[in-house]
């Protein structure tokens, strides 16, 4: 855990000799402990001062990463239970289970689906995060052609599932380069597995399904072999079991530091379940509740989207909404006729928004206003989104000089605020329109004559 | 190496158990629970939490259609809806009196009597009978709702800032639940729940509604809402300890990504199965943040959550 000033300040070499810009060592202590500075503008630590340092700053559940390059994929490093206590840090990967007894033909098939999947989000592209080939057929052969042409249509990050060393072996020969998970060493293989993690410079999975206690006993011994990216496999694969297993290794790492358990989990939701919305719930569920990579066996758009939507939702830093920021947007190629329409900044209103405008081909502008990204009800509620402040938005962007008319449409669930806002803007005629976004168009259509 | 020793939090607090239904029909609790949703290892879970459905006092003319078509003939009529979900296996009916609505019919006390009367006599399941969500409308539909309702132990909503004292009044006078609701925000919560209790409602006689926002609108919000709220009542806070209640269906089934099936992007998927899970999804998350009812509206997702409560609540 972090050190006090003071703790740091006895490691340092008490010469006071202002390298690191400041008069004493102790006013530097204070700094680094504040993580206002880095230790390493010390110009003399020693060495066992500056492991004692590392061990104190390394996270209670270590950042692993899986795969190479551009997409690469990092879990871990999480520092609470509840996301409103700081926030969530690294969103789970979503990687998706190809058998190595599959035709190639489908496994090229499900490849392509997956990797090119995407959708669109408040102004972000959603994206899935990888594959995990599984060694279904015991067969070295049969599981390295598999690995060797799923690298071949992507360079997603991957995972290796096979208990068999020489298999695993077999595999690692053809697609190492893209830093694999393997998964997994367990109380029979880990010897070997830790060989080939070193070997290749792969994280390595750890399973034991027979308690935490043997789950320890296994990454220690890995650890101590010289392998440190871990991510663990506690076997949990079922909802209440899932959920009471993974609570309690976050809770042993970030209340116990309990080194021998800080890594990021992997889970399984489709192993138990019956259909792809069990498979697809179980995997929401574990989103929220704390793990870091997530292997799905059944794979779909309409499965994919609300879990991507769910994983953006949950891991979205809770105090910083994402905002847009305020001013007059053109949705299309508005003229000056065309409508004006009011909202907040809050981003996902935005979106919302402009999505239906555009949708319903109704080219127009949109003043938005500064809520501090906060939505119209809850903005209006916390006395954000007032009359005076639209008003305010109204002169500040002057947004008269776009538009011949001097109509307003208020969108959502503030009706309220028409009369204030007639009073605020005596010469703008105020229009109330629908509550819901992707009733825009229908509203305009029924009621804008400017 | 030494066994791993579980780390278990020691709460204090307890969330209120809250009986609706009884005399003549049948009863259900929620709350209780000693520990965060379904821990089962560190506290109790004594209730099973509650699946319940959706039922309006008129034909929904804005539904999608594969709600629509799920429920059938059935839409046009509370009673033959309100059975109907109770054989999709519904815990409680919650009937919704949107006709009273300005904007819909604007009907008054008489209907709103015939449509708790038409509930309560067809189905023998606990009740929840929420208003319009205008602050007039709720006090008079209320009030008469209340009156017919008496003896059943019904839950009335929403109790807001601005009428809930109408509305815990005559729940005193005839023995039912209040719902209070407040806007996502843990302060408002509290407050209201202390107002109601003030005015002499009785801690086991209130449920909160802390205002449910659907995956991809503002589920996260509710989500951390629930947790604060949960927390605080298990650190000891009685007036957040009230079990709460999730509009899920409404929620959910109000979203483009539920209601929409053409003209979307193709990543969307299939349109059956996208809704549903938007419901299910929002459902589930809102239960392992705490939730004690959710509302649903689609019989199979009211399967589906089912289900999953089921495992959910099985001791590992």
């Amino acid at each position: 855990m972090a050190l006090t000033g003071i703790e740091i300040y006895k490691l340092l070499p008490k010469t006071n000799c202002k390298e690191c810009g400041f008069p004493t060592c102790l006013a530097f202590a204070m700094k680094v402990a504040a993580k206002a500075v880095e230790i390493s503008l010390c110009p003399d630590l020693s060495e066992e001062a500056k492991q004692a340092l590392e061990a104190a700053a390394r996270p209670p559940i270590r950042l692993v990463t899986i795969g190479a390059g551009e997409r690469k994929v990092e879990v871990g490093n999480e520092v609470v239970m509840f996301r409103h206590e700081k926030t969530f840090y690294h969103p789970p990967g979503l990687m998706f289970r190809v058998n190595d007894t599959a035709a190639p033909e489908e496994i090229a098939k499900l490849v392509e689906e997956v990797a090119s999947y995407s959708v669109e989000r408040v102004g972000m592209q959603l994206e899935l995060d990888g594959f995990a080939i599984d060694n279904k057929s015991g067969d070295a052969a049969a599981f390295a052609n598999c690995a060797e042409l799923v690298e071949s249509k992507t360079d997603l990050p991957l995972v290796l599932m096979s208990s068999d060393p020489a298999c695993m072996s077999a595999a690692l020969e053809k697609v190492a380069t893209g830093k694999p998970l393997l998964y997994a060493a367990n109380k029979d293989n880990s010897d070997k597995m830790v060989e080939l993690a070193l070997k290749y410079g792969c994280p390595l999975a750890v399973y034991a399904s027979d308690g935490l206690s043997e789950l320890a006993e296994l990454t220690e011994k890995v650890s101590e072999g010289g392998v440190e990216d871990i991510v663990i496999d506690p076997g949990a694969r079922d909802f209440a079991q899932s959920l009471t297993t993974l609570t309690q290794l976050r809770r042993l790492a970030l209340r116990k530091s309990f080194r021998p358990l800080g890594y990021p989990i992997i889970t399984f939701p489709g192993e138990a379940a019956a259909s792809a919305e069990e498979e697809a719930l179980l995997a929401g569920q574990q989103i929220a509740k704390y793990a870091g990579i997530i292997v799905l066996d059944r794979f779909s758009p309409s499965v994919a989207y609300p879990l991507l939507t769910l994983r953006l939702n949950i891991y979205i830093d809770p105090q910083k909404p994402i905002q847009m920021t305020p001013g007059v947007y053109q949705i299309g190629a508005p003229k000056e006729t065309s409508p004006l329409c009011v909202t907040t900044n809050f981003s996902l209103t935005y979106f919302s928004v402009a999505g239906e405008l555009e949708s319903s081909a109704w080219a127009s502008w949109l003043l938005v206003c500064d809520t501090e990204g906060l939505s119209v009800l809850t903005s209006w509620a916390a006395g954000k989104f007032d009359a005076e402040k639209i008003a305010k938005s109204v002169k500040e962007f002057d947004v008269a000089k776009n538009i011949s008319h001097r109509s307003l449409v208020l969108l959502g669930k503030v009706a309220v605020l028409r009369g204030e806002l007639e009073e605020e803007l005596p010469d703008w005629k105020i229009m109330v329109g629908p509550l819901e976004a992707m009733d825009i168009g229908g509203y305009l259509k029924q009621h804008w004559t400017a | 190496m030494a066994a791993v020793e579980m780390p278990v939090e020691k709460w204090t607090g307890k969330v209120h158990e809250v009986r609706l239904g009884g005399e003549g029909r049948k009863s259900i609790v929620v709350g209780g629970e000693t520990t965060l949703p379904f821990l089962h290892f560190e506290g109790s879970i004594p209730n099973r939490i509650a699946v319940a459905v959706e039922v309006q006092d008129q034909e929904p003319s804005d539904w999608a259609t594969s709600l629509v078509s799920a429920w059938g003939d059935v839409l046009r009529d509370p009673g033959a809806w309100a059975k109907k979900a109770a054989e999709f296996g519904a815990d409680i009916i919650v009937l919704r009196l949107r006709s009273a609505h300005p904007e819909e019919r604007n009907t008054g006390a008489a209907e709103a009597k015939a449509a708790v009367d038409k509930v309560l006599s067809a189905v023998d399941l606990p009740v929840i009978v929420l208003g319009p969500e205008v602050a007039e409308k709720d006090n008079e539909v209320l009030v008469a709702a209340s009156e017919v309702a008496r003896g059943s132990r019904v839950a009335l909503g929403n109790c807001m800032e601005k009428n809930y004292r109408t509305i815990a009044a005559t729940a005193i006078a005839d023995g039912h639940v209040v719902i209070a609701k407040t806007p996502i925000e843990i302060n408002l919560a509290k407050q209201l729940n202390i107002l109601i209790s003030d005015i002499g409602v009785p801690v086991d006689a209130i449920l909160m509604d802390p205002t449910t926002g659907a995956l991809g609108y503002g589920l996260e919000y509710s989500y951390s809402m629930m947790e604060r709220l949960h927390l605080a009542a298990l650190q000891g806070d009685a007036m957040t300890a009230m079990p709460m209640v999730c509009t899920v269906g409404e929620e959910a089934w109000r979203q483009k990504e539920a209601r929409v099936a053409e003209g979307v992007p193709a990543s969307w998927g299939d349109h059956e199965q996208r809704s549903l899970l938007w419901e299910e999804f929002t459902a589930i998350s809102l239960i392992n943040s705490g939730a004690d009812i959710v509302v649903l509206r689609h019989p199979k997702a009211v399967e589906v959550v089912k289900a999953t409560i089921d495992r959910l609540m099985s001791q590992v």
